[in-house]
């Protein structure tokens, strides 16, 4: 792998850039690999690239049905913090903020981690009581996350709206300055790059058409649009699709599949400094660094694989957008788009073995799974390795849905007077 | 926003007037107490989540009230049929065959 | 104005269709420019000789404007009515002068000509595509300190507003039989033939008059007029029919599932003085029974060295500003193209005094008619020659030309190029409805396929050419659109004729010569964000194989223009470095907004009050006239606390507990949800749906019940009360109220169809009016016929019916506070009458109202708990000391298995306890966490947390609730609570603070 650096983008700034060779390989399919994962998306490519490096296993095939990072790795409002309230949930997202620190070095890639701060607003004596009890949680947690006053909301982002007669006036917010965004695609590729570089096989326009199993009912092999390729072990981290995947094996899932839907203004100079979060409106905003503001929705009622949702949800998203930051009502959306969103019913994930020998399963990351890329892609990799679960995602089997084990963090937001 | 037909009030409505209410032909147990925890977990939690024709409940809540099914097609969002609750699972393979000639006229 | 008007170099006079009888004025950074009414600000600023309008995005380029309509990529500009009303990123082609109207050019410091930024054009080797991706990573934390505030600040465009939106936007839904996207001749033709058919047509066109193509094609004649007049009397005669809206200034930008259409109408700002009653923009939200796409198609521009300098511009637009506003683009203007269109407007332009050095066509062999027309006009064509750089830099001073296989450059000096490297079919809104594109390789250009909803599309945005062929396919469309819609009415025929109009030959997707794989130039694809052919050519190289990733990694048509003119030309240069078909390495997806759109007019009226409804109780003004505070619970306002002279909540609240436990309270309860559930099976039905039993209740009494979902977490409770055998008066909590109805119609419809049960909502239909505390009785006893308030007659958890204050009431005996209380329900309209009425009592004897602060307190003095606050969710009626109301010998009930599973059976769960501060005065914060050890180190293990917790008046002492592990267990147990600067120490005990035994009720 050629090392990325400033040096070596001005020495080929001499010579037109011609230097430069493919980022990572588009190789022919092997007749079998030690590890398939199925799904491209940056939790996928993390995977191969942890199970190469921390684990030795370089042969290893991530198949994509399209292109790599072209689902909800390219479609979300890439938002990453980690002050979640339960101890399990706080422990892989922590894990994750750790490796985001220094993942663009990890990987000689710049994923653009920009820790601005993520700021959850508050507007009333509920939220207040739940995010007082996620700032003493995670302080005990050792995770970042601390209360602000209205003013002092406003003073960390200024276009905030905290007058009193707002229709849901600011109250506080819990403010995680560690948390932040990186640049999704950078995530992917970054990934990828490592990975390839590594060994691994990213096999793009491979769409996987069934799963294999053997006499013992263990996994032997993928079949797919471009032939049958064997496996010892098959991991399926294919987000939205993961339901139609893991029926190929005959294992039902404890997963919907909804719209989301996400959009972007035109680019603004910098006007916008940190990421706001507004459960209570529905209102989810960062600038990015080409100074678009980068706006998520909520997920459409039904269930669907369509990748497009409807208008009314973009409405019901600027309409609480417009209502904290009034300023913003003359900005204009420039693109909107939609990813479909694998949510369980805790809305937890499953980072786990299956029933099915050899078959493992990372999925149900809801609206929230980029945040956790780099943690994800490290534990189920040592999933898969050891057979065996990381003590991070001990808790993120199918299993709890049966004895009652749930992860539930918004439950425990939950809203009821 | 989805075009809805609501087959009780027998009018086709806006996607806001209902409230999707999940996987339809899951039936309670009258029997709740005698299921395993699987059995159990298998009727609250697990979902067949189809990619294709899929059969789904959904509530007129700001129209008649009522809770009625739906087949739709979860890739392209076309509703294939509504149906009343109670009422059988619709012979897919008809339905299928309905979109198609509809869809061959337009 | 009254001022003379100032010179405008490039106004031809007899040319185009703007009168000098309307002359306006506006200013461009800072300098006042006359135009003329029915200017845009682009063709006012051309007629002002002014090409230079702004700076590219990531070389800060100087850029002029290229198009004449919302293609545009370059001619952003800021435009401000006043310091509220300013708008960022507005395309100077699109919008209108209006007397006043103040533009600025955007990303410049601190000039337009002299802009510091221009610097990255100079380091620009340094800045290839996606080389951000490759540096800036040392040291760590440099990039978000150092690195990316510098990135930060070069990007972006114009500047955000930073006043609150003083303007008033609206919104429509519209049905309609046949929606017409698009007002040129095709859009026309297909209206007519529609309408006259009897279909309700709606058609849009987001010019401000109709004509679409043929604002600029004079060579059109339809029935016998010229192409534009022809449309304005279409428009007319379809604005004239009762069953047509005509919708001008109106983009049609997103195509939704089922035939759904997002329209935006910009309605004021082109007007210099709006009248206040005029929204600035409407958002037409309409369902079309049959959606016609009449849309036609967008040039393309070349993609040769400099093709980015100000002045050279789309042949069609040269010729929209000609023959429409009457303005040339230049004096000495080349022309370089691969498409017959550019003829055509150099015949123009040549014929209204315009010099044309030269006409440059890269074809070897291009229309012979049109060389001859060329030759004749006195004008030079070099075929078989590519422009293989322009000069200037401000603006474009010279072309340089050479013969497209080699051979030497001429440069011939010029002060305009207009280009045209052939026509792209705008298939946007097809794409958005899930068509699917197909590849015409004769032309190479993609048009409509397959169809995924019920719409067609007629003319050049459906790859129809010649011009009669356009009419006939368009009259074919509307009519059967009609005749789809309403199959029963007979078919009306319409004909119109149409001479002139050439199907243009022609067409270069791609790098142009000169800007070949290999040659270091700056040949711009994206004009607005720096994307260059070899931009896209070393995406390729570094193994982006996908356009997906092509488009992601250059940014090439991620502009605001969202690649109108750049999508096809980067496709064919990925496809040619892939060595591919174009078709194989694909098109990116057409994503809605066709042009960005306004939040606010996605908002509309959703704003400030009408944001969410606010919902009050019959009662609020008059605790508003007591002075109460008010919190938000849900959409609710409710009364908060009741500050006397001066008071802060805690005085207040500490007033209030204190007078309701030694006097009388009264509290507006108004917002609890209510549900009347009724019929023969209704006791049955509720013993199904809640954890207690419910059969055995008797008529006239009351009973707490608890709710769960089938997983067995608590979901709600209430109080019940039976009012008659068939009929009971059902509470939820204030935020319960719709999904609890919504969770009983599901079972009530779906499970137990068989039940005999009806559920109305009756939250709005009582106001609820509490009065609590030992003096409660005497201060209603007054007021209330019918009913004997004795202990005997309406203990603790009875009612009765009867009347209070002359109105029928249902009032129960029943107690949130622990005291001797009464719940009175009467019809909302009587709510304030009745509250006013008993208010004086309660006042004159020394009283209160409080509010639901203080209501929280005096549960938690006895421990009651509130769902949502006291349990999470993730609570079971016996973690939170319920298990009472659990009925033990049902059979069934909703939760009765969920409950039954391992991990809600097993020990060590959370169990809702009491707690005391051991230092007797430190008042915990709800939230805190509880630990057994607080000298652990981080990450602790925490055992619980505070759910509930304030100081109690009356019991002079801190108090809490607190879900803790196995907490029932652990009663007199000392434990910690560390918070950020101290620990405060804790002790476990019975949740009950006020009255153990509970005698106060029983008054």
């Amino acid at each position: 792998m050629r090392r990325f650096s400033g040096f070596a983008v001005a020495r080929e700034a001499m010579r037109a850039h011609k230097g430069w060779g493919q980022q990572w390989d588009n190789p022919e399919p092997k007749s079998s690999y030690d590890v398939i994962i199925i799904g491209a998306g940056g939790h996928g490519l993390a995977t191969a690239y942890y199970l190469a490096k921390e684990h030795g296993i370089t042969n290893v095939a991530v198949l994509e049905k399209g292109w790599l990072g072209g689902g909800n790795t390219g479609r979300n409002t890439t938002i990453i913090r980690s002050n979640y309230l339960f101890d399990e949930s706080a422990g892989l997202y922590n894990h994750a903020v750790n490796l985001w620190e220094g993942l663009s070095q990890d990987l000689n890639y710049n994923v653009m981690f920009s820790q601005r701060g993520v700021m959850m607003m508050a507007h009333n004596v509920h939220d207040v009581q739940v995010f007082k009890r996620h700032v003493h949680a995670n302080r005990l947690n050792g995770v970042d996350n601390e209360w602000l006053t209205p003013e002092q909301a406003k003073a960390y982002c200024p276009p905030l709206d905290i007058s009193k007669s707002a229709r849901y006036p600011v109250m506080g917010a819990a403010l995680q300055r560690k948390g932040g965004t990186a640049r999704h695609d950078a995530v992917a590729w970054g990934y990828a790059r490592a990975a390839a570089a590594r060994g691994v096989h990213i096999i793009q326009n491979c769409e996987v058409t069934g799963i294999k199993r053997g006499q013992g009912g263990e996994v032997t092999g993928v079949e797919t649009s471009r032939g049958f390729i064997g496996a010892k072990k098959v991991g399926v981290v294919a987000a939205g699709n993961t339901s139609h995947v893991m029926q190929m094996a005959d294992v039902q899932m404890p997963l919907e599949s909804f719209p989301l839907q996400a959009l972007v203004s035109e680019p603004v100079k910098p006007c916008f400094p940190c990421v706001v979060m507004s459960n209570t409106v529905h209102a989810y905003i960062s600038q990015s660094d080409k100074g678009e503001l980068v706006i998520g929705a909520g997920t459409d009622q039904y269930t669907s694989y369509s990748q497009t949702g409807g208008l009314h949800v973009i409405q019901h998203t600027l309409d609480a957008i417009c209502e904290i930051f009034p300023i913003f009502s003359r900005m204009k959306m420039l693109r909107s788009w939609g990813g479909i969103v694998d949510v369980t019913p805790d809305r937890s994930p499953i980072i786990a073995q299956t029933p099915v020998p050899g078959l493992y399963v990372n999925c149900g990351w809801g609206t929230g799974g980029f945040k956790a890329t780099p943690g994800s892609g490290h534990v189920f990799a040592h999933t898969i390795a050891k057979a065996a679960p990381h003590k991070i995602n001990e808790g993120y089997t199918m299993e709890r849905f049966t004895t009652g084990r749930l992860i539930d963090e918004a439950a425990a937001a939950a809203v009821s007077h | 926003m989805l075009l809805i037909h609501c087959p009780y009030c027998a009018e086709e409505r806006p996607e806001t007037e209902f409230a999707h209410a999940g996987e339809a032909h899951i039936e309670r147990s009258t029997e709740m107490n005698a299921l395993t925890d699987e059995g159990f977990s298998k009727f609250f939690f697990y979902r067949d989540n189809t990619k294709g024709t899929t059969f789904e409940r959904w509530r007129h809540i700001h129209g008649c009230g009522r809770y009625f099914n739906a087949a739709r097609d979860t890739v392209s969002d076309k509703f294939l049929t509504t149906y009343k609750a109670g009422e059988p699972k619709p012979d897919l393979s008809k339905l299928v065959d309905d979109q198609t000639n509809a869809g061959a006229k337009s | 104005m009254n001022a003379p008007v100032l010179i405008q170099p490039n106004r031809i006079a007899g040319k185009g269709r703007l009168s000098v009888a309307d002359p306006m004025r506006f200013t461009f950074d800072g300098k006042t420019l006359p135009a003329l009414k029915g200017d845009t600000v682009a063709s006012a600023l051309i007629a002002n000789d002014i090409h230079l309008v702004g700076r590219s995005f990531k070389y800060h380029r100087p850029r002029g404007i290229v198009s004449a309509g919302p293609e545009e990529p370059n001619a952003l500009l800021g435009i401000q009515r006043d310091v509220a009303r300013h708008t960022p990123n507005i395309r100077a082609t699109v919008q209108e002068v209006y007397d006043g109207l103040e533009a600025t050019s955007q990303n410049r410091w601190p000039s337009l000509k002299y802009d510091i930024g221009e610097i990255n054009d100079v380091v620009s080797p340094l800045l290839s595509a996606g080389f951000y991706y490759k540096t800036f990573m040392w040291p760590r934390k440099a990039w978000d300190k150092v690195y990316e505030p510098f990135i930060r600040n070069a990007a972006g465009l114009g500047k955000a507003p930073v006043h609150k939106d003083p303007d008033r936007y609206s919104s429509q839904h519209e049905h309609c039989d046949v929606l017409i996207l698009g007002g040129g001749v095709a859009g026309l033709s297909a209206a007519l033939a529609a309408a006259k058919n009897g279909a309700r047509v709606i058609i849009c066109d987001e010019q401000p008059t109709f004509g679409g193509a043929l604002h600029f094609d004079t060579d059109i004649v339809i029935d016998g007029m010229d192409g534009f007049s022809w449309a304005q009397q279409a428009m007319a005669k379809l604005a004239a029919m009762d069953n047509v809206r005509v919708l001008t200034r109106t983009t049609a930008f997103g195509y939704y599932a089922q035939n759904y259409v997002g329209l935006i109408e910009r309605v004021s700002e082109h007007l210099s003085a709006p009248s206040a009653d005029l929204p600035r923009e409407r958002l037409w939200e309409v369902r079309a029974k049959k959606v016609i796409i009449a849309t036609g198609s967008i040039e393309r521009h070349m993609v040769f060295a400099n093709n980015d300098r100000p002045g050279i511009l789309l042949a069609s637009s040269a010729r929209t500003y000609l023959n429409h506003y009457g303005v040339a683009v230049g004096k000495n203007v080349g022309v370089y193209t691969a498409n017959d269109s550019a003829y055509a407007a150099a015949f123009d332009l040549k014929e209204a005094g315009i010099n044309i050095p030269a006409i440059v066509d890269i074809r070897e062999h291009p229309n012979a008619e049109l060389v001859a027309k060329a030759k004749a006009l006195g004008i030079r064509v070099l075929t078989g020659h590519g422009v293989m750089a322009a000069g200037g830099k401000l603006r474009v001073s010279s072309m340089s030309v050479a013969p497209v296989n080699g051979g030497a450059r001429e440069v011939i000096p010029i002060d305009s190029i207009i280009m045209s490297g052939g026509w792209t079919p705008s298939v946007h809104m097809f794409s958005q409805s899930r068509g699917k594109v197909a590849y015409d390789a004769a032309k190479s250009r993609f048009v409509p396929g397959v169809y995924a909803q019920d719409c067609v599309s007629v003319g050049s945005c459906n790859g129809t050419d010649d011009l009669s062929a356009i009419i006939d396919e368009a009259i074919k469309a509307g009519e059967e659109a009609a005749t789809y819609v309403r199959p029963n009415t007979s078919q009306v025929s319409i004909s119109i004729e149409a001479n002139g109009g050439n199907a243009w030959e022609g067409t270069l997707i791609g790098a142009a010569p000169g800007a070949e794989a290999g040659k270091v130039v700056k040949a711009f694809v994206d004009f607005q964000n720096d994307v260059t052919a070899k931009d896209i050519r070393l995406a390729v190289q570094e193994g982006f194989q996908s356009i997906e990733h092509v488009k992601r990694f250059t940014t090439n048509g991620m502009a605001t223009d969202q690649g109108k003119l750049s999508n096809m030309h980067g496709l064919a240069i990925a496809a040619e470095a892939l060595g591919k078909e174009l078709p194989e390495v694909g098109l990116t997806t057409f994503r809605a907004p066709y042009t960005p759109i306004t939040f606010g007019a996605l908002v509309s009226h959703s704003k400030g009050a009408l944001f969410e409804p606010t919902r009050k109780t019959p009662m609020h003004e008059s605790e508003v006239a007591i002075g109460a505070v008010f919190e938000d619970v849900g959409n609710w306002k409710r009364a908060w606390y009741y500050p006397k002279g001066g008071e802060d909540m805690h005085a207040a609240v500490n007033r209030e507990c204190k007078t309701t436990r030694t006097n009388v309270g009264m509290f507006d309860a108004s917002t609890l949800g209510k549900i009347e559930v009724v019929g023969p099976d209704a006791a049955e039905f509720l013993n199904l749906i809640y954890t207690n039993p419910f059969l055995k209740l008797g008529v006239g009494k009351l009973r707490y019940g608890i709710m769960c979902r089938e997983d067995g977490f608590i979901y709600d409770d209430g109080v019940v009360a039976r009012i008659a055998e068939d009929r009971f008066h059902v509470t939820t909590t204030t935020g319960g109220a719709p999904r609890v109805l919504n969770m009983m119609e599901d079972y009530l419809q779906t499970e137990f169809p068989h039940m005999k049960v009806w559920l109305t909502s009756t939250s709005e239909q009582w106001a609820v009016i509490a009065v609590q505390g030992p003096k409660s009785r005497d201060i209603i006893a007054p007021f209330v016929d019918g009913i004997d308030l004795s202990a005997e007659a309406l203990p603790h958890m009875s009612m009765a019916e009867g009347t209070i204050c002359g109105v029928p009431t249902r009032l129960m005996r029943m107690s949130f506070t622990g005291e001797m209380g009464f719940e009175i329900n009467v019809p909302a309209d009587y709510g304030r009458a009745v509250w006013d009425t008993l208010y004086e009592a309660v006042e004159a004897a020394d009283g209160c109202a409080y509010g639901t602060e203080s209501m929280h307190v005096l549960r938690a003095e006895k421990g009651y708990i509130i769902v949502g606050q006291d349990t999470d969710g993730t609570v079971t009626p016996h973690d939170a000391g319920l298990d009472w109301a659990v009925g033990k010998k049902k059979t069934d009930f909703v939760g009765i298995r969920g409950l039954k599973r391992p991990d809600l059976v097993a020990s060590g769960r959370r169990q809702l306890v009491g707690l005391k501060s051991i230092d007797g005065r430190s008042v915990l914060e709800e939230g805190a966490q509880i630990v057994e050890d607080p000298n652990q180190p981080v990450p602790m293990k925490m055992i619980g947390w505070v759910s509930s917790s304030y100081w109690s008046e009356n019991a002079q002492k801190p108090i809490a609730m607190a879900l803790i592990e196995d907490g029932f267990n652990l009663m007199g147990k000392k434990l910690y609570v560390p918070m950020a600067n101290e620990v405060i120490e804790v002790e476990v005990c019975k949740a009950v603070f006020v009255d153990e035994e509970g005698g106060r009720l029983h008054g």
